[in-house]
């Protein structure tokens, strides 16, 4: 953190400061220097804060009105649609931010793909980072689980039994997890207290993401180091605020349409639906941000194989900065892997498609090939690719692609130059 | 994103999409009807609702229930909006189950607007027993419980056809074009004329299976009017403000040879 000591002006803010420094940190969030070029990839940061807090803030209010127990919680949820004020807006906010929060944390992460965010020196806030999605998969997961509907009951019964592959102690940790010896009353009041923990651990873990991030600073889309503060950035407020605040108000006029007008729209109608045991949903599907890799579970014939495969998706991305040899951080400066970044987001859709239809026939190969290319990405192409290729030249400094109107060779030096 | 790139990204997308009619060859879409409460600004129609609680209550409800329905919902705005002594009236019809009195018995009342909608049966199994062996499910929310929603409801209601040659069928299953496996154990109970509508409205089997299903609708989702209108506005005032915003973002970036 490089600015100046800062001492409040006041007397009564000095003694505090003092003994407290919120002002000093005040000081530092708002005079934070941030590159300039930074574009509207970048604002889908401050955009899920919006969401985590959106979430915490409906959900608290939910938790007032719901019920969590088998017999009840679905007529708990009617009541809040119905006898509740404004209940049934509080439950559309927080059952449709679920996948607007999801929609911006793809974004988030694509983004850091594309740019290079995860590379050295920002490692540690990669990892928080996916720390805060898995958190978030397991915060949705069992939020889908409590208003109690057939697809809440079996998408349970299908997620909590995946551990039952697990050799030898599968099935005693299944039935510890559910807390009987099905989905049953104690998985729904357990998922309930864990949905409820689980957005504070994000909130926590927010803290240290931003944290981490004001260390090294904001990298840009010019993906170069930069002297902070200098003529190449902006202090945060107002110029960062603003911007973020122009961007979060077009994903809200987004969200609000979803609410307001299509509310059911990212859900299952199955989910209206009281849980029954004893009748099982054609297809059992889970929410659209799971598909992908529900897609990569369903791609191996064999149980455990597919558990496997599916969670390693996930943590491949934690060894991702050390997978990426590529001294270069912008894929605007890398044209070859430029072009398996966007394979790598076709595929994610691909496989997110796939996800919710039945495996068989064609869907099924997609499926494979899908889940291929995925692992083939991280674990053939980028350390290959970032070795080989030839990068465009990189200008000094983001302030002469602006000025110049683009990065001449003349003021540009080339960096991991192997050819 | 270059333009030839962006292309065959779409394109990809595009194909990826188009594979999805594949996958359910033989089922029959639903009728698509132009519900007055689509779109929107959608809104329910008020008679329409009327005659569809007056079907609800004279055929359906000698089997489903909607027990998360109150009869005061009846007068609520966005609903059918029964006057007050209607909604009283209508309740009072029903005697309700309450208790225990002081000496701990339950005994019987004529219902009040704050009561639920009274079940048929007394509990899941008893329906069942009661119609060889099939629920007959609650209708408080099944308009948002089916893929398709109230053009799947009122396709079912006037889909009863025989059965093609070649189908047989057991005692009390009925052949039906849009019910998810064509077979379906409730019987087709609209007939030409069954209800005599209190605003002489005729009672084609079309017309009753439209109000019923528009009065489904509505008790699926009773705030649907409200969530139009404060939608409309919600969003007209979200465009507003972010033109300011867009506005002082631009004043404040101008003081810095940058573009935003």
């Amino acid at each position: 953190m490089s600015e100046q000591e800062y001492t409040p002006t006041s007397k009564a803010g000095k003694w505090f400061n003092d003994r407290l420094p919120l002002l000093t940190l005040g000081k530092h969030l708002t005079d934070y220097p941030t590159p300039k070029n930074l574009n509207y990839w970048w604002t889908f940061g401050g955009i899920l804060t919006f969401c985590l807090i959106t979430q915490i803030v409906t959900g608290i209010v939910l938790a007032m009105h719901y019920v969590a127990h088998a017999d009840l919680a679905f007529a708990s949820v009617e009541h809040i649609m119905r006898d509740v004020n404004y209940g049934w807006l509080i439950r559309y906010i927080h059952s449709n931010g679920a996948s607007m929060f999801f929609l911006a944390v793809y974004i988030h992460i694509f983004r850091s793909l594309f740019y290079g965010s995860y590379k050295s020196p920002r490692e540690v806030i990669w990892i928080i980072g996916l720390m805060i999605y898995l958190l978030m998969m397991a915060a949705a997961f069992m939020g889908y689980v409590l208003p109690w509907g057939q697809m809440s009951f079996w998408g349970a019964t299908v997620i909590t039994n995946l551990f039952s592959a697990i050799p030898l102690v599968g099935d005693s940790i299944t039935t510890w997890l559910w807390g009987a010896y099905s989905v049953d009353n104690p998985t729904l009041n357990r998922f309930f207290s864990l949905h409820y923990l689980i957005p504070f651990l994000i909130l926590g873990l927010v803290v240290l993401h931003i944290w981490a991030l004001h260390v090294p600073g904001n990298n840009n889309p010019v993906g170069i180091d930069i002297k902070k503060p200098s003529k190449d950035t902006v202090p945060f407020h107002p110029y960062i605020t603003i911007k973020d605040a122009f961007a979060l108000l077009v994903f809200m006029i987004i969200f609000a349409g979803f609410v307001f007008f299509t509310p059911n729209v990212l859900g299952h109608s199955d989910n209206y639906i009281p849980a029954n045991p004893l009748v099982t949903p054609a297809h059992i599907v889970p929410e659209w941000y799971l598909l992908p890799f529900y897609a990569i579970l369903r791609s191996v014939p064999d149980k455990l194989g597919g558990v496997i495969l599916m969670f390693s998706a996930i943590f491949i991305l934690f060894v991702l900065p050390w997978l990426d040899t590529s001294k270069v951080r912008s894929a605007v400066f890398r044209p070859i892997y430029r072009q398996f970044f966007w394979i790598l987001v076709i595929d994610v859709l691909m496989l997110g498609y796939v996800g919710a239809m039945p495996a068989e026939g064609i869907y099924l190969v997609l499926a494979r090939v899908g889940t291929i290319y995925y692992f083939l990405h991280f674990i053939v192409v980028m350390p290959i690719v970032g070795y080989l290729e030839k990068t465009d030249p990189i200008p000094m400094s983001i302030s002469e692609p602006v000025l110049s109107g683009g990065a001449e060779p003349s003021i540009a030096r080339k960096v991991n130059d192997k050819a | 994103m270059t333009k030839p790139r962006l292309r065959l990204f779409v394109l990809s997308f595009l194909l990826i999409i188009s594979l999805k009619p594949l996958q359910s060859a033989e089922m029959v879409d639903p009728i698509k009807v132009d519900w007055s409460f689509k779109g929107l600004t959608g809104t329910f129609d008020r008679a329409s609702l009327q005659r569809g609680f007056q079907v609800y209550k004279e055929v359906c409800a000698s089997c489903h229930s909607m027990q998360y329905l109150s009869y005061r919902n009846l007068g609520e705005p966005g609903g059918p909006e029964f006057s007050e002594q209607e909604v009283k009236a209508i309740a009072a019809s029903f005697e309700i189950e309450d208790g225990p009195d002081a000496q701990g018995e339950m005994f019987t009342r004529p219902g009040r607007p704050s009561d639920k909608f009274k079940s048929p049966y007394p509990n899941v199994q008893a329906a069942t027993a009661a119609n060889g062996g099939a629920y007959p499910p609650d209708m408080s929310v099944l308009v948002k419980a089916r893929k398709g929603g109230a053009n799947y409801i009122y396709s079912v209601l006037v889909g009863y056809e025989d059965p093609p040659p070649g189908v047989t069928l057991d005692d009390g299953v009925y052949y039906n074009k849009y019910m998810v496996g064509n077979k379906i154990k409730m019987p087709n109970n609209l007939m030409d004329g069954l209800v005599e509508y209190a605003d002489g409205t005729e009672s084609t089997v079309d017309q009753m299976a439209k109000d019923v299903t528009t009065f489904l609708a509505w008790a699926a989702e009773p705030e649907l009017e409200e969530r139009h209108k404060t939608g409309v506005k919600v969003i007209i005032y979200l465009i507003l403000l972010t033109i300011l915003v867009y506005l002082s973002m631009k004043k404040i970036w101008s003081r810095i040879d940058s573009e935003v």
